[in-house]
């Protein structure tokens, strides 16, 4: 249980900058996934948590108590910051049985053998794999593999668990069981997790916050619905969701007070309070501006719904794909996708009306890339936006 | 430290002290600093002071220089290398020996190597497992007992017994029984090894979907391996043709055996006969020479390559290669392997024994030509007058050297394979830091050095007393041989500790560090157990190369000290061979042997990982 508090940190090897100027608060009892594609510096955050990597500065605490005082030199050991690490290749060294792979860190801590005994079959329950204490790594499938990982992680009951990419070596079917039990054991022992991923579906899903890291710096820190609905630039929008966010380019006007974006959608304004206000914004001229728009926020009917916010618009072609179908449309020259739950059927170059609800949708300046409007999450949104 | 955006932070007491602390406090900083000092002090050292003693007037030189003092400075020694009117004689004559040995070595063995490794590896030549087992052995032999098992059949009467051949009565030309000829054959039966390895090792990486392409778009059989196979294995051509080229020209024990007796010399022959005579200082000079020819080669190598290799490892999944039918070139092929088995392999071992068998060499193998005094026979009863010697296991002789022998090579290998394992540790985890590479470098050297121009080096740095007294004269000391045995393998010991340490990730070392394990315990628990059987291999293959080395020890060589290698040697320049045949049987006994049993150990790597 502790709180961990990252500030000023950067990590360079050699000439290459990997982290610059990290700060991360994690609170007790989080489980904050850092997220990125790959060599954003996320690992290696996580290596300098774990106290494999050295940063060159900034400092770290643990519950308050110095871990990482750079400037003098200062590196608490790894197995002196209470906690463990759960490795992107497991690690289980391949000489030892599961049992003695999970006991290791117990014995080094000079425990009783009675107690290891207790210690490393809780653990291997935790994770309900005990039927293979005697088994060698390589005698095991990658999942149990996996397990005997976590359980070894878990036995020393860290107060901070570390894991890098836990997921990545596993199918798409044993991910999503082991998704469930990480989030389990997240709720069972209370830890706190700190979890690196390039799969934003399992930083979604699982996560209490998300640090979005881009170029070794964070981008973003927020709940996953958070970052969701409100992606802070442009190429955090691209990156989370799936199928992508549609861009739709259109000119923003904005007064000082409310924001009017033109698109061939229409022309939508903005109340101040929606305006993210401590971005750049040019006052008083037309400025380029982008529209992020979730395919999920479309509405399709072939019939008009009489809705203040419809469009007509023309099928441009259509995958169904069992639960959920998605169309490609145009309105004008714009082209943009729009997931409809179940299977739906339209012709190519069908005449249909969609409803867009502008309150949900994000505005970001393109010569910037920033985020300047927030959208509502849907079950705030009115059935107007 | 270039960093941009970045101040170091300002130096304070505290910093200081846990900097300090941070650097002492591990143990591996602490192993990576003694490391660079061994090395500095066994390598860089010794040679800088070879080099310094060609400049430097030593006492045998002393009335050749008039004038001077020992240890004045002086280019008497180059001038009467480079500049006499010996240097004809002494430089010129040996170089251009070196030269064309080498480059006939190369041209024959290169092409045979490279065409074995492709049978074996690419084609359904019958018999592949018999022969993939028997293919390398010839190359176990070592050279200089194939040297004696050439002149057992080819001696004429300049050496004093008749070898098979003129015992027939039919006459021997000197030039086929000494000299290039003999030496070219002799080394292109051992250093064939090379291009075999290394093109199979190359062959063996290619994915059979990148000729199948070929055969797709049309390509026959001889478009396909000129065009697709033959460049994709070129890299590896290169490296073995240029380190045959610097391995026969560096070649000692061959060229004295077959070159003396004619007086052929070569640059190893002619160097060793100044530093075991005078004036050593030219001998130093030309062990410059050769350790500048022989790096020279290697280094245009690594350069050449460096850019190419790339695509040597080209790999895939297709690890299940399609075989090449060689239909009706089948059998020819077959007799090829097995025409250069029987010459390389069974025709010396066959005529090594059978001698050893004689009365008389050169007498036949009638019943009344045949003994076993050789082996276990008495002085007193010599079947034979020309006999100078007990027979071996009669012999006190022998037994020191097989003492001396099991003693260096145990000893040696084992203190190789453990420092090996230890550069290999600090190589592949410190791979890209200065310390890895410092220590990388400084262990490639002695690989640079034919064997004889190193140990040429430890004479010069150690037949005197170093530090005022301090290091007294090594020479005759078993301590010299062993300290030369040693850090001549640290390339070798030190390449399979790094191959035996990549296998061990990292993050299984970083797994226990988090859970509390320090540097030791990591070594301990993690460590050894992991790299246990890369270490056997690696310790009984160096223990094979030891046990049978000639070159590297035999300008050091004292009689208390002989090895069987060397004993074996010596006895062969007496007039009654049977005795060193018979130690040359038991050396290739002996290397079969543990061979054997290395390969046991070397299977098992892979199995465990």
């Amino acid at each position: 249980m502790s709180k961990i508090v990252l500030s000023h940190i950067d990590k360079f090897y050699g000439d290459n900058h990997v982290l610059r100027d990290i700060n991360l608060t994690i609170e007790d009892g989080d489980f904050m996934t850092l997220l990125g594609p790959s060599g954003c510096g996320k690992t290696t955050t996580l290596r300098v948590v774990s106290g494999l990597e050295k940063p060159q500065h900034g400092t770290m605490t643990i519950d308050d108590r110095v871990i990482i005082d750079a400037d003098k030199a200062f590196y608490e050991a790894p197995s002196k910051r209470g906690l463990n690490l759960v490795f992107q290749s497991y690690a289980l060294w391949p000489h030892m049985t599961v049992f003695q792979n999970v006991a290791f860190g117990l014995k080094i801590k000079k425990m009783k053998k009675a107690e290891i005994e207790e210690t490393v079959m809780r653990a291997l329950k935790t994770m309900r794999i005990e039927e293979y204490r005697g088994r060698y790594p390589n005698e095991l499938s990658g999942g149990q593999q996996q397990r005997v990982a976590i359980a070894r992680a878990i036995a020393s009951s860290p107060k901070l668990l570390l894991l890098d990419e836990p997921l990545s070596n596993l199918d798409a079917r044993l991910r999503i069981d082991m998704r469930a039990e990480l989030k389990r054991l997240h709720k069972e022992t209370g830890t706190t997790i700190i979890y690196v991923t390039h799969d934003q579906v399992e930083a979604l899903t699982m996560s209490t916050r998300i640090a979005l890291f881009k170029e070794g710096e964070i981008s973003q820190i927020d709940t996953p619905l958070g970052i969701y609905t409100n992606p802070i630039d442009l190429q955090a929008a691209d990156f989370i969701g799936n199928p992508r966010i549609n861009f739709i380019d259109a000119k923003g006007y904005y007064d000082g007070d409310t924001l009017r974006v033109t698109s061939e959608f229409g022309v939508y304004v903005y109340p101040h309070e929606t305006v993210k206000t401590d971005e750049e914004i040019p006052v008083n001229t037309e400025f380029d501006c982008v529209l992020g728009l979730r395919p999920e926020m479309v509405d399709i009917f072939t019939e008009d719904p009489q809705h203040r916010n419809t469009v007509p618009a023309t099928v441009y072609a259509n995958q169904p794909a069992g639960s959920e179908t998605l169309v490609t449309l145009t309105v004008g020259g714009v082209e943009f996708l729009a997931i409809q739950v179940g299977l739906v059927d339209y012709d190519m170059n069908q005449n249909v009306f969609v409803v867009l609800h502008p309150g949900r949708m994000n505005v970001y300046n393109k010569e910037t890339g920033r985020l300047i409007k927030y959208a509502k999450t849907k079950h705030k949104a009115g059935v107007d936006d | 430290m270039a960093k941009k955006g970045w101040k170091r932070p300002p130096m304070t007491k505290e910093r200081l002290k846990n900097q300090v602390l941070n650097v002492i406090g591990n143990p591996f900083n602490m192993i990576v600093f003694f490391t660079l000092i061994i090395l500095f002090a066994l390598i860089i050292i010794p040679l800088l002071s070879m080099v310094q003693n060609t400049f430097i007037v030593a006492k045998a030189e002393l009335r050749s220089i008039p004038g001077a003092k020992i240890g004045d400075y002086t280019l008497y020694y180059w001038r009467y290398l480079l500049a006499s009117p010996l240097t004809k004689t002494i430089l010129w004559e040996p170089l251009l020996h070196s030269l064309l040995i080498g480059f006939f070595v190369t041209v024959i063995s290169v092409p045979l190597g490279a065409l074995m490794a492709w049978l074996m590896v690419r084609t359904d030549i019958p018999a592949k497992g018999l022969l993939s087992a028997l293919i390398l052995i010839p190359y176990m032999i070592p050279s200089w007992c194939k040297a004696l098992s050439w002149l057992s059949v080819f001696r004429n009467e300049l050496s004093g017994s008749y070898g098979v051949l003129t015992g027939l009565g039919i006459p021997v030309p000197d030039w086929l029984a000494y000299g290039p000829f003999a030496i070219i054959i002799v080394m292109t039966m051992h250093y064939y090894a090379f291009a075999y390895i290394m093109v199979s090792g190359a062959l063996r990486s290619i994915n059979s979907e990148l000729e199948e392409m070929g055969e797709i778009q049309g390509a026959n059989k001889l478009q396909i391996l000129k065009s697709i196979t033959l460049p994709l294995v070129l890299p590896s051509i290169l490296s073995a043709t240029i380190m045959t080229i610097s391995k026969s020209i560096g070649s000692y024990g061959v060229a004295a055996r077959l070159g003396n007796t004619i007086k052929y010399y070569v640059l190893a022959t002619r160097m060793k006969e100044f530093i075991n005579d005078s004036p050593k200082g030219v001998g130093y000079a030309m062990s410059i020479l050769m350790i500048l020819l022989a790096a020279g080669t290697i280094i245009v190598n690594q350069r050449l390559i460096g850019t190419r290799k790339s695509y040597a490892t080209i790999g895939g999944k297709g690890t299940r290669s399609n075989l090449i039918p060689l239909r009706g070139a089948k059998w020819p092929m077959l007799i090829v392997i097995t025409v250069f088995l029987v010459a390389a392999m069974v025709l010396p071992t066959f005529f090594l024994v059978m001698e050893s068998f004689q009365i008389v060499p050169g007498g036949g193998y009638g019943l009344d030509n045949l003994t076993l005094y050789a082996w276990i026979g008495e002085l007193e009863n010599a079947p034979n007058p020309a006999f100078a010697q007990n027979g071996l296991f009669r012999n006190s002789e022998f037994f020191r050297a097989l003492g001396n022998t099991v003693k260096l090579s145990l000893i040696a290998s084992i203190i190789t394979a453990v420092f090996g394992q230890f550069f290999g540790y600090i190589t592949t985890r410190g791979r890209g830091k200065w310390y890895g590479n410092a220590v990388e470098q400084l262990i490639f050297i002695p690989y640079l050095m034919p064997g004889v121009a190193f140990s040429a080096i430890y004479f010069a740095m150690f037949s005197q007393p170093r530090l005022g007294g301090l290091i007294p004269s090594l020479y005759g000391t078993f301590l010299l041989i062993l300290l030369v045995s040693v850090v001549k393998h640290f390339p070798f010991a030190s390449r399979s500790g790094s191959s035996n340490m990549m296998q061990i990730s990292v993050e299984l070392e970083e797994a226990a560090t988090i859970n509390g394990a320090g540097f030791w315990r990591r070594i301990g628990s993690i460590v050894i157990p992991l790299a246990k059987n890369g270490f056997l291999s690696g310790f009984l293959l160096s223990f094979i190369s030891i046990a049978k080395e000639l070159d590297l020890i035999a300008i050091l060589m004292t009689p208390a000290n002989y090895t069987l290698s060397f004993l074996s040697f010596d006895y062969s320049k007496e007039a009654m061979p049977q005795v060193a045949d018979a130690i040359c049987i038991v050396i290739i006994a002996f290397i079969l042997i543990t061979n054997r049993i290395a390969d046991r150990f070397g299977g098992n790597v892979s199995k465990s990982m």
